[in-house]
Parts: C-alpha cells; structure tokens; sequence
C-alpha cells in the first residue's frame, strides 16, 4: 500500500485537524513507515477467524433507562470556552 | 521515611508516631525541591494536599481509618480530580480544572489517602519515553539523562525518586510496566475490566486499564485493595467477588510453572536486560519453581495490531475534544469547521495527531476491512496463543522491555523504534491479561531493567505473590538512586 499526500490531506479533513503543507509532507514519512510495519498483518490468514472486540469476548452492560445525574449546568459551563443563557457559544452555522 | 513501605508508613501513623499532615509535608518539600529539575508532576497543590492530610489525621484520631489512611498517593494526570486541573499532558486541556473525581481518585479519598498532585505523562497517554507531553519531558532519576519511560513517566519517576511513596498509572500497551521498569520500581496493570475507567480520560477504551504503581509487590496489593471494584458507571466493569490481594503474598512458590516466551527471549532484547532477567529466573529457581518453554507464535504481530486498534479507538475517543464544551479553543478562526479544525491542529501534540491520522484512516471506507477487521482477528489468535500457554504454566515471565531506558532525544524522531519499546507489554494489553514488572537489577549505564510477569486472567494475586517472593529474597526494590539520597 502506498500513502499519497492526497491521502494525508483528506484523512486530517475528515478528523479535523488543521494541516499545513510542510506538516502533511512529514506525516506522509512517518505515516508511511508506520504502515509498512501494520503491512506485516496481510500475511497471516484470517479468513475463518472471528474478529475480537473485547477481551475474552467481553460484551458491554446495558443499564436501565434511568435519570442517574443531576442537573450541574452550571458548574459545568463554568470551564465552557464560551456560554451565553446556558448555551455553549460557536460560530453562526446557519444564515 | 522515605524507602519506608506502605505497611511501615501505616503502623507509623496508626501509633501516632507521624501525622499525615507531617508525613505530607515532607513529600511535599521533597517535590519542591527535586520536580523543578525532574518534571514528574504537572500540578502540586500544596493547601488541597495539606487539607486532605488534615482530614486524614481526623480520622485517624477517630479510629475510622482504613490501613492506608494517611498515607499520600500521587495520580496520574489523566484522571479527573474535582477542582484540580486535569490535563493528560495536552495543551487541549491546559485548563480544564475537573469538576468531578474519577473513580480511582475517589477510591483514595475514601480511603483517607492524599491526593500529592498530578504527575506528568505522554500526551493522552500515547508515548514510551514521556516526551510527548505538552509540559516538557520528565527525566528518570537513575539517569537525567534518560527517558523515565511512558506514558506513565512521571508517576514511575515519583516514585523512583521518593517524590511519592506510591502513584498510579494507566496502561493500554505498556502504560504502566514500561516506566515501571526503566525506573527500577514495581507497577501491575491489573486484567481488562477490574478496575473502574470512570472519570480516567480514555485513549484506546477496549485495553485502557488502570493500576498502581510502587516501591514493591507488597505495596501494590494494599494499593489494588482500593483500587479493584464493580463500578455501575463504566460499562466494562466486571462483577467480582471482592478480593484480598495482600493474603497470599507468603505463599510458597515451590513448583510454580513459570512459561518462558521462545520468541521473548530471541533477537531484540539487549544482552543487558538478557543478563538481570536470566538472573531473576536464577533466583526463582532457587525458590523451587520450574520452567517450561512456551510459543507466541502470533505475538510478533503485537506492535502492529495494536498500532491499528488503539489509534482507530482514539480517533474516535478524541473527537470529543472540540473546542466548545471544555478546553482550549483557537483564538483565530473564521467558521465552525475552521474553529474545530484549528482548535484540534493547536491544541493536540504532534504524536497525538499523527495517531489520530492513523486511525482515522484504518476506519475510513474501503480500508475498514484490510485494517481495523484484520487487526481484531489477528487479536483473538494473539489472545489464543496465551490460552493455549497457560495450559503448559501457571504464569509468563520475560522482559519488561527490550532495553533499559533510552537517552531523551534519542528516538523522537522515529516513531516506530518508539513504538517497538512495548514490544513485549502490547500482546498481554491486547489479551486483556494482567501483566506487571518489577526491578530486577540493572543493564547499561547503571540503568534499571525489568521482569516482566504476565499471569492468566484474574491472576494478580498470584503474580503479586510471585513477586513478593523475589523481593524477599533480593533488594533491587529497596535500591534508590544515589543523588536522590542526598
């Protein structure tokens, strides 16, 4: 498998990060490196084995659909970057 | 006071020979002294320490104390400790004060421990050599020159250097028994599932476990006494019978059956660490226990499955970190998009963005089945192949790591030699099994090595005894580094 600049670029697209040039040009090293060692995984045969999750097939506890926490907005809008009325405050999305 | 065990600081509180808040304050002066140069704990808070000894002393005179009540604990900065800024090594959360306790940190509290500040780590804990966190690389007091390990460098470091008489740590390919090794002290991560993640900012959520981390084996069975419970709040808390980690400890290791890893013990490991680990296996031996050689057939493909899984669950894991809620937020941004975007390019650290690259990729359309479904079968057969063993032995012992700890610099520009220092610590992670490392002497340059024992699931007490029983008969856990001492 070979890596792409385009590859790099589309990839911090999607997990919103912020990518320069000269950055996106040293994850491409790096990041082709990397996956030539996960390469060695396609040597091995998996066809008939069941992908593992969790640790001895561990499956995750389901809870009843209960009120468990109290309202604590304020305390935690208190770190919030930005508030206002108790709404976290962002860029205008809609015109 | 210093090199005392949990057990001694204990009785010396009990019979009032030393109150928590002396006992405190002593760490407390130890750490103004030495972090400025060492760089193990991000956050000291000397009147929420003091307070907490305060209360700890109370108790005490009131007889409602617990046997570690009194006695202070340094925690990892990636558990959230209400009214105490909580990082984890990020300049995203460089100011982000908790507004509520992770379960461990709660754990402590109600046991009476002091909370003694929160130690330095690799950013989001995605690091072997704790160069990675945003506030600086901390140094490992063996050698100042060295790395201290990671990403639970700063806690291993505490602890090594008498800044903490015990801290804990987390561990999702070597967390914990990495730096505990290359700081020549004792550290269990214990199996997938008994302690709570509750509160424990979470990096890969199906192998993140936490774990303490000590002088000795001693000292980390009273510490998972508190630590190991049912916890409604993390939905992979397992429902156990409560267990006493501290009752088999004397037990005989007569006949144990030790497993020893063919492909462990082949090319990789320095003949350094080769040297301390084969002599601990002396030692066992004289002890009465037997060795049978065992295959990991699959566990070469550690490095690269977990390489897959853990940044695939971290991209998702991180998305949280946003900029709105919580956290740094850009200064500069024209649009929603761009306040995410250059919010997450600012706030993340190099080896934190590169890993959320990773996994973002190994899940997006049309690579999803070659990566991240490939990694998680080749994970069941790595899991089998530890089945498989524990037929032939009672528990697993190797190295820690394959070498002792690496100069600070020496391997930040390459990745993948990084990543290959939890080369023997990733397969247990991915099996879900609990594996610890204890000091077993020391390798080049007088730096520590490590053993690196791995028991079946469920197993700690029996590794705890294990390794008790080395350490009664050998000091290397007593060792302390000869400029601390001064």
């Amino acid at each position: 498998m070979t890596l792409s600049l385009s590859d790099i670029k589309r990839v911090a697209k999607l997990a919103r990060i912020e990518i320069s040039e000269a950055d996106a040009q040293q994850n491409l090293i790096q990041l082709s490196g990397i996956f030539n060692l996960i390469e060695q995984m396609q040597a091995v045969e998996t066809q008939k084995i069941k992908p593992m999750s969790y640790s001895q097939d561990m499956v995750q506890r389901l809870r009843e659909d209960i009120v468990t926490e109290t309202d604590q907005h304020i305390q935690f809008q208190s770190i919030a970057p930005q508030i206002e009325d108790s709404y976290y405050l962002v860029p205008r999305v809609i015109e | 006071m210093l090199n005392a065990s949990l057990r001694q600081l204990s009785s010396l509180l009990s019979e009032k020979k030393i109150s928590s808040t002396e006992l405190t304050g002593e760490f407390l002066t130890r750490i103004k002294a030495l972090n400025p140069d060492l760089n193990a704990f991000i956050t000291v808070n000397e009147e929420k320490s003091l307070e907490q000894a305060r209360v700890a002393d109370e108790m005490i005179a009131s007889g409602q104390s617990t046997p570690l009540t009194g006695i202070p604990i340094a925690q990892k900065d990636i558990f959230c400790a209400n009214g105490w800024l909580t990082t984890c090594g990020s300049k995203i959360l460089s100011n982000f004060i908790s507004p509520y306790d992770a379960a461990v940190v709660k754990q402590f509290d109600q046991a009476g421990m002091v909370n003694l500040g929160k130690t330095n780590m690799d950013e989001f804990a995605m690091g072997s050599s704790n160069e990675t966190s945003y506030y600086g690389p901390v140094k490992n007091p063996w050698d100042r020159l060295a790395v201290p390990g990671g990403s639970s460098g700063g806690s291993a470091c505490a602890v090594a250097a008498r800044l903490a008489p015990a801290a804990t740590g987390t561990d999702t390919g070597g967390s914990i028994r990495q730096p505990a090794a290359l700081c020549g002290i004792s550290g269990i991560k214990p199996t997938y599932g008994l302690v709570s993640r509750y509160g424990m900012i979470a990096f890969a959520s199906s192998l993140d476990q936490a774990g303490p981390m000590a002088k000795s084996a001693e000292d980390l069975a009273l510490l998972l006494n508190v630590m190991v419970g049912f916890d409604e709040r993390d939905s992979t808390s397992l429902q156990r019978k409560k267990e006493d980690y501290t009752q088999s400890l004397e037990r005989s290791v007569s006949g144990l059956r030790i497993g020893l890893p063919k492909e462990f013990f082949a090319e990789g490991m320095s003949s350094d660490v080769s040297s301390a680990v084969e002599a601990a296996l002396t030692e066992y031996r004289k002890l009465g226990a037997t060795f049978v050689e065992v295959s990991l057939p699959n566990s070469k493909l550690a490095v690269p499955v977990y390489y897959v899984l853990a940044p695939a669950e971290a991209s998702s894991n991180l998305s949280r970190f946003d900029g709105v809620r919580y956290g740094y937020r850009a200064t500069q941004y024209t649009n929603l998009e761009d306040l995410y975007a250059k919010t997450r390019a600012e706030g993340f650290g190099e080896e934190v963005k590169r890993r959320i690259l990773i996994g973002t990729y190994v899940l997006s359309h049309g690579y999803y089945d070659a990566y991240y479904l490939q990694a998680q079968k080749l994970r069941r057969l790595i899991a089998e192949d530890f089945t498989k063993a524990f037929e032939q032995c009672d528990l697993i012992m190797g190295p820690t790591s394959p070498t002792v700890a690496f100069n600070i610099g020496e391997k930040c520009d390459d990745p993948i030699q990084m990543y290959l220092s939890d080369i023997y610590t990733s397969a247990a992670s991915l099996a879900g099994l609990p594996g610890m490392s204890i000091p077993v002497g020391f390798g080049n340059n007088r730096r520590p090595a490590g053993l690196h024992i791995i028991g079946n699931y469920f197993r700690e007490a029996q590794m705890l005894n294990v390794a008790h029983c080395y350490q009664q008969v050998t000091n290397w856990h007593e060792l302390t580094p000869l400029e601390i001492n001064r």
